[in-house]
Formats: structure tokens, sequence, C-alpha cells
């Protein structure tokens, strides 16, 4: 954000920005979530593009004032295209002092800085490890400093609803998010109209409760308005995105979606068995919400039983799909095996969080990609789909299906909590362009041998996919299950020959995967690069800013996504070996990259980092030139 | 192949796959028993499912020509959940065994039960793990000595009729493999229960736990042991009936002699809303060693899951319409771009 124009206390001057990173930050009962969503909402009406980055603790209330309970919600907005929530902010929203300890860190120097001093007492401050006040020891110079008593203004402004007895004082005070969110929607010229309709309809049957945020709300902009204090505003035009209608959407709503979609798609009922774990439950209840799209969901009483039940709801012919997390794929570790030598199509997200064990489950982290890959007993391939982007959660669901149905085969569905709680703007998809995957297989209904006797386990020669004949159709009765099967018949066998050929042609039926697949796109304007930087899932967005930022400074540097992790593309390898230098970025301690090596003998180049954080540009910007060029700009 | 018009038998619920359990396994006389009285009852193999889990009992499915799923170790009525759930045309069986049900799937088993999802669930209970050759089993009597327990088992054994009806399971019921005309009865029941029906089968592994039913199934013992169950009947034993089980003060069971019971002894009613007489009755024997309840303990009605969840399908479509894509993406807040 630059605000290089000159100041006149008397008026105000109104600056024009291509970009901004706005950061709220406060306790995790202040309402941040809640204030970023909606300033998110105004900031996608104005036409900006966006991108913005939830993060909170994982204790539902940590003790209030603590470094631990601090929530903040970043939003990263722009008259251009922008793949990353922003990397420094340049406005930081701080409720109290532990949140000013924890992000003042992140503010560019010369940054907003908006405090509430209410919150500001001694013991706050010392809850927040502060041994003097902040506001007095000179710690704040560097930054424009707005000292806001946000709690007595919320108070006051509410001063007749607490004396009619509608709220009482703590609950008034809890509408001072909405009076902070006033402040800064005035600051960056944002009509507050929808927000307050939105408070409207969520408070509908507490029509006092949505009458006090209102008065909240408009009392932040009339402060802002009339307080002297402020003498910037600022404005972000609208991005110039491709033509067509947009929405914002976040991955875990993108990927629920999505399923809906493949369910659509495909015309098989969608069936939803999941437990309840952070980050992924948004699926289960956005799906629970969905219903009349013939989808049912089932809250099942274990990680097991969840994956269990879509076992089972595939072998009945639906389209089944369970959500979880690293710890909860741990547990579905051996059914997965068992879908997988089954050959019944069914998907599993897997949403990833911080590891090992309970990890870090509110943070982000691509550190389950062996997890997926390799978790499990015997020789077991199932194939692979990342997500790249929030919005990006929609077509994978979607092609994670097609390669489910299209082959008979249990898939992974890779996300991670950055894409599941970080939102975008969405141009929406024209459902009839959407992949018609009732096309890609069928219910068999008829013997499949010439002597009138049914075989589920004679492949289709062109995909390797086995026949999906399900119970209820006369004649082709027939058991499968998790021990080694004959080829053909399906019986069991312990053979050894048998045994072999069947692992070969689980690989196989990979093989043929991978052969379906499209070319890779690779994104190099100049042609000319030598350096290029490999990606998958979360991080195409940090990486595309980053490679964005390099060719605009003369580096000529190429980049790739890889969204099929099993099987692997299969013009990769070459691609790969046709450049001087490959650096892989990922947000583990160097999986992806381990793999690759492996199959194609190149000496990528790797940065690994797992802090519970996307990647920021700056940040990949400097590794690329120290890995690429040896040097900085 | 079957057709709707044919008169169906047992050969048509008779797979091509050779029996393989060991000789003289009581599995066998289980097997007969269901692949007689399906015919009769008027199911159809193809909209017949088996799920099993792991052990002796779970390679049941392979041997019925019906639809067969021999899942993983303990995970049966999971499956078998998800299947009963989206295809309310399947009659669904599971079969599972003490150590598959009890141990490692003691959860789902449980879940299946208090959801009463519609399933057909049969618990072979031998008293020991067959498959891995001999050890002690959560239903083997204390002190077990077993290949594990060479010093004899310390913990509890599980009654399994309790814990089903612990879980307030609709339909609970006890039966023993080679009593063809006991065993069918109860599955009779079982399978024109609506909703989740739990039957104990105890089954003999002649091979690790030879005669563990001794009690109740040895021709001399048999007539003194059992305690048949039967709705609206005093329940009475005994070879001239002169054994009555009365109700302690206390609510629990007690056996005295029928002359001195009077009009004390207890009149059996499996549709009893709260499951306390039948825990009552079950907890009368813990491993049948003397007198031991068989027959229907409880069978009451109660919704079944599968069918409110469907219809908690049907009634979002009736009440919000058959839902559009095009709609769903388009919710929320959204604007144009023109170019």
């Amino acid at each position: 954000m630059a605000s290089d124009v000159g100041t006149d206390v008397a008026e105000r001057t109104h600056v024009q920005l291509s970009n901004a990173v706005v950061r709220f930050a406060g306790d995790s009962g202040d309402g941040m979530q809640l204030a970023g969503d909606q300033f998110t909402n105004q900031t996608a009406i104005a036409g900006n593009d966006l991108a913005t980055l939830p993060d909170f603790p994982a204790e539902i209330r940590a003790p209030a004032g603590t470094l631990a309970g601090v929530s903040s919600f970043q939003l990263h907005f722009s008259d251009q295209d922008i793949h990353t929530p922003g990397d420094a902010p340049d406005v930081l929203v701080a409720m109290n002092p532990a949140a000013l300890q924890k992000h003042l860190g992140a503010l560019k120097s010369g940054g907003t800085l908006i405090i509430n001093t209410d919150a500001f007492s001694g013991r706050n401050l010392t809850k927040a490890g502060y041994d003097e006040d902040p506001r007095e020891d000179g710690s704040l110079t560097d930054y424009q400093l707005h000292e806001v008593d946000l709690t007595t203004l919320t108070l006051r402004a509410l001063e007749g609803h607490i004396e009619r007895g509608e709220l009482n004082k703590k609950e008034a005070e809890r509408c001072k998010n909405m009076l902070a969110l006033g402040l800064v929607s005035w600051m960056f010229s944002r009509p507050i109209e929808e927000t307050e309709s939105w408070l409207e309809s969520k408070f509908a049957k507490k029509p006092e409760v949505a009458d006090a945020n209102v008065a909240a709300l408009r009392a932040g902009w009339n402060f802002g308005e009339t307080t002297e204090a402020f003498v910037f505003t600022y404005e972000v035009k609208a991005a110039k995105l491709p033509p067509g209608r947009y929405r914002n959407i976040t991955g875990n709503q993108a990927l629920s979606y999505g399923l809906v979609a493949a369910s659509v798609r495909s015309k098989l009922p969608l069936f939803c068995g999941s437990y309840p774990i952070t980050p992924a439950s948004d699926i289960l209840h956005e799906l629970a919400q969905l219903k009349r799209f013939n989808v049912n969901t089932f809250q099942a009483e274990d990680e097991i039983a969840a994956i269990g039940s879509v076992i089972g709801a595939a072998f009945g012919g639906s389209l089944a799909v369970t959500a979880s997390s690293g710890p909860g794929i741990a547990l579905k570790a051996e059914a997965m095996g068992l879908a997988m030598i089954t050959e019944l199509p069914c998907l599993i997200v897997n949403v990833q969080r911080g590891g090992p064990s309970t990890g870090l489950p509110t943070k982000t982290e691509q550190s389950d990609l062996f997890q997926v890959m390799f978790g499990r007993n015997g020789e077991a391939p199932i194939p692979i789909v990342a997500a790249s982007s929030p919005a990006d959660c929609f077509h994978a669901a979607i092609e994670a299906a097609r390669i489910a149905l299209t082959y008979r085969t249990p898939v992974v569905l890779l996300s991670d909590g950055y894409l599941a709680n970080s939102a975008e703007p969405w141009r929406l998809p024209e459902v009839d362009d959407l992949p018609d995957l009732s096309a890609d297989f069928g219910f068999t209904t008829e013997p499949n041998t010439p002597d009138g006797d049914f075989l589920p386990y004679l492949r289709d020669p062109e995909t390797l996919a086995r026949p999906w004949a399900l119970p209820g159709t006369a004649g082709l009765e027939h058991r499968i299950g998790g021990i080694e099967k004959e080829d053909g018949s399906g019986h069991i066998s312990y053979d050894p020959a048998n045994h072999h050929r069947m692992a070969e042609l689980r690989y196989e039926r990979m093989d043929k995967i991978a052969a379906g697949l499209p070319p890779l796109e690779v994104d190099d304007p100049s042609g000319e690069a030598d350096v290029l930087v490999v990606g998958w899932g979360s991080t195409e967005g940090p990486i595309r800013a980053a490679c964005h930022d390099l060719r605009a400074r003369g580096r000529n540097v190429a980049r790739v996504h890889v969204r099929h992790l099993m099987p692997l593309p299969q013009d990769l390898p070459d691609l790969l070996r046709s450049y001087e230098t490959v650096i892989l970025p990922e947000n583990n301690m160097g999986q992806l990259v381990t793999l690759l090596r492996s199959a194609t003998l190149v000496d990528i180049k790797p940065y690994n980092r797992v802090t519970g954080q996307p990647f920021s540009a700056t940040e990949l910007i400097d590794v690329i030139e120290t890995l690429g060029w040896g040097e900085s700009a | 192949m079957t057709t709707n018009d044919s008169k169906l038998t047992k050969k048509d619920f008779t797979s091509d796959r050779e029996v393989r359990w060991c000789p003289g396994c009581g599995d066998y006389a289980i097997l007969a028993t269901v692949q007689t009285l399906l015919p009769e009852l008027g199911a159809r193999p193809e909209s017949t499912a088996f799920i099993s889990g792991i052990g002796c009992s779970s390679r049941f499915p392979y041997y019925m020509d019906t639809y067969g799923f021999h899942t993983i170790h303990g995970r049966a009525p999971a499956v078998a959940t998800g299947l009963a759930i989206t295809r309310p045309d399947l009659d669904v069986w599971v079969v599972t065994g003490d150590g598959d049900g009890l141990s490692i799937g003691g959860n789902h088993l449980i879940h299946a039960l208090r959801r009463n999802v519609n399933l057909k669930i049969l618990l072979f209970n031998n008293e020991i793990y067959g498959l891995t050759k001999g050890q002690y089993s959560p239903t083997s009597p204390l002190g077990s000595v077993k290949k594990s327990t060479p010093m004899g088992s310390i913990d509890r054994p599980m009654n399994p009729v309790s814990l089903a009806l612990g879980a307030e399971a609709t339909f609970v019921a006890r039966s023993i493999d080679t009593d063809r005309k006991h065993l069918s009865s109860v599955l009779e029941a079982a399978y024109n229960h609506r909703g989740a029906a739990f039957v104990e089968i105890y089954q003999n592994c002649n091979v690790f736990n030879d005669g563990a039913f001794m009690a109740i199934k040895d021709k001399d013992q048999k007539d003194h042991n059992q305690i048949r169950l039967t709705a609206g009947e005093p329940i009475t034993f005994g070879p001239d009936g002169e054994n009555a089980v009365v109700a302690r003060g206390d609510g629990s069971m007690k056996i005295v002699p029928t002359e001195e019971a009077g009009d004390r002894v207890v009149i059996h009613d499996p549709n009893k809303p709260e499951p306390t007489t039948a825990f009552a009755l079950a907890r009368l024997s813990h491993n049948p060693t003397g007198p031991t309840p068989i027959g229907i303990f409880r069978d009451v009605d109660r919704a079944a899951y599968d069918e409110v969840s469907r219809d908690q399908v049907e009634q979002a479509r009736v009440d919000q319409g058959e839902g559009s894509l095009e709609q769903l993406l388009g919710s929320g807040n959204v604007w144009d771009v023109v170019s």
C-alpha cells in the first residue's frame, strides 16, 4: 500500500491504491473471523480480486487475553489478478495487547496500526507478555498509530439499547468487532449496506441483536468520518477479471459443491460418511445442508466406520465420499486398502493439517503426501489428486470422481487447511460445460462371458476397470473381499503367479489413468527459461505470484503445477529433464521432491518449511533467486 | 440365476465354492440352516447381501449364492450400514464372531445397534479365536488357559446379549448352532424385524474350544439347563418344568423350584419398551455353564436409522425442491464482470 501523499490535518486525502493487505487480530472471542468475512464480502462486491488467510487457535476459547487465544483474519485485495493472501499487512487492527504482541512484527514499516486502547489494561499487558505499555515505550513509533477506544465507543453507540434492556453491557461490548469493521470499511471507502443486510438476516430471530450490530457498524464508519485522526482514505479499484459471474468461495465449500456437481453429472446419489475433524468438518456440514440434491450424510462413530460406510455405499452404487484429515486418514488406512483391492469407486478427502499425531489442527501443511501414497500394507496404489486453490477444490473434486468412476478405484483428494478456510473470487462455470461423468462408466447388468457366467474381475481392456455390478441385479450375484483374488473370476486365490499378476495389474491401471491425463501446462511466457519451479497443492498461489514478480525483474523463470500425484503425468520426467535448474518448494520436509528425484533422477532443489503457515510470495522470490541463480537481484 | 416366478430352494442360495471350515465345525450347521431358511422366507438371492468381517465365521458370505462382502476385521457393521442406508431394497445380513464383533469391532456393533440400522447381525460365539489358532476371546470364561494365557485369562468375559441390550438394540436373541428348529424360528423373527436384529449363536469350535456349550447342548444336560423364552409364557424349565424364573426385589432374576414360585413366575414379554427385564434375564448365565436363556429376549418397534435418514433426504426435496446446480453455484453474493 503506497501512501506517499502529503498530509494536511484539516483536509482528508483520498489515495488510490493498487492493492492492500488488512489484518484483523483479536481474542478468539472478539469476532475477528466474522469481521474479516464481512470485509471480504464488501471487497468482493467492490470487484477486487482477493485472497484471504484466516488463522485461529485450535482451542474453541483459549484463556481470554493470552497469546494462545489470538485469532486473526488477513485479506489481500487488488485491482490486479492476485494469488496469495499477501505478505506483510498494510493495516493491522489489534483488539488487545496479545494481538498486538503476536502480529506487530508482520506489519509493514510505516503501516497503519489501529489498537483498541480500552483493552490495554495492566493485566492484559502482563498476559500478553509486555513488561511495559508498548504505547509508551516508543516501540510503535514506526507506524501510523491510531489509539481508538473501541469498547467505549461501542458502549456509547449502544447506550440506548442497554437502557431499553435490549441487551446487557457484556452483550453490547461484543459488538466492538462491528465497530472496528465499520471504521476499516470507511478507511477503504466501502459501502456497508451489504453487511447491514447480512446482519439483519443472520440475526433475523433476534432483531435487537441485529439492530445493535448495525448501530455499532455505523458508529465505526461515522467515527472515521468525523474524527480528524484519520487523514487518509483509500480506494482500490475493481480488478480487471475475465468477464463472467463471480462469487467468493472457500476451499471446503468449493470441494463440497464439486462433490455435488460430480453426483449430478454422474447421475449417482451422493453418500458422505464422515467423522468430525478439523479442518475437514465443514465438508460434512455443507453436504448435510444439500440433501435436496439426493445427498445422504452419515456422521459415523469413528473414522473407520466413516470409510466403512462409504465402501458399503459404493458397493451399493452410490458416489461415496469420506472427508477427513491426517489423523483420520491414518485410521482409515486398512479400509482404503480394502476399497483398493475390491476396486470400488469412492473418494477419500484429506484436508491436510500440521502433523504428526494430533499436530497443529488449525494450521496448514502438505505433509500427508507420503501418508496417502504409501500408508497402507502391501502394494496398494491409489490415485491422488491435489487441489491448488480454494476455487480449484471444486474442479479437483470432479476430477477425482472422474478417475474413481472411470477406473473403478478409490481416489484420494488432497486439500489443506489453508485452502479449506481461505476464500477467493470464483468465476462460476457453466453447468453444461462440466464433464459428463455419466458417460465414463455404466453398471453391469448382464453376464460377461460367452457361457453366461459373471466374472467380477474380468476387466475392460481399455481402462482395466472391473465391472460394477450392483446388489439387486439378478444373475450377477458375486462375492468380493480383502483376500487376494483370482484374476477374472475374483475367487480367493493363493496362487503365487496370480498374486504377482494382480499386483502388476493394479499398477497397470495407474498407467492407464496416466495415459488419459492431458499434457502438462508449463507457464513460461518468455519461452527461454532455464529455471523451472514445480509446485503441487496450495503452493500454486505463492509460486505463481513469485514467478510473476521475478519476471517483472527480468528473470526468465518457468512454472509447472502438478495436479495428479499418483499416477504422475507421463510427460513430467522429460519436462523436468529439459531445464537446467528445477526447484520444488513444499510445506513439508521434502516429500514430492523425494518422489520426483526417484521417478526422474533429476537433481531437484527442494525448499521446505513447516510453520503451519502457507508460503509468502516474498519468501519464494528469495528462494527461487537463490536456488535458481545463486544470488538475489 | 433365478427368476421371480420359480420357487427357490436351498440350492439357489448355495454357491459353487467348496466349504472350508474344519470338519465338525458348528458353522456348517448354521450355514445349512440359513441356506434352507431364506428361500422359505421368500428372500431373493439377488436382493440379499451378506457382509462379514474377519475370522472363521466371516468366511460365511463365500458360501452363499447371494451378494457378499468379506470386509476387514471388525468393520462389517460399518460397511453394512453404508449399504443399508443407500439400498432399502436389500436384505443386509452381517456375519461376525466374538472376536470380530465384540473385540476389534465392538464400537461398530454397539453403534449399529443403538442406531437401529436395518441389519440382521449374526454373532457366532465360540468363545475362542479360531482362525488365529486358539487365543482366548472376549467371551472366554475367566481363567481360560489358552495359548496367550498359560496362567489363565484375567479379564472378565463379555455377555453379548447384555451388551446388545445395553446398546438398546430393538431385537436381541440367542440360539444354538445345531438346534435347527430353534435357530430357524429365531432367524425368521429376526428377518421379519424392521431395524437392527442381533442374534447370538452359540457355535462349537471343535478344534480349539470343543464342548464349550455342553451345558446346554449335551443331551443329558440340555433339558436341565435350557431356559427357552417364549413370548406370553411363564419362564419355567427342566425336564418337567420344575424350575422357574422369578424376580428379586431389586429387579434381578433368580431360579427357584416352580412349586415355590407360585404366581411370581416371570411371564416372558419381549415387547416391553424398557430393556430392564430382558437385561435381568441375560444376567442369569455367564458363559453357559448352567441354566441359560435362549430365544428372543427383546423385540420392540422403533424407527430404523436408515429409513429416517432417507426420509430426511425426501423431506428436503419436498420442502426445498430438487436441487439445481446452477442455483447452488450462484447462491450467496454474486457479481458480474463485463468485458
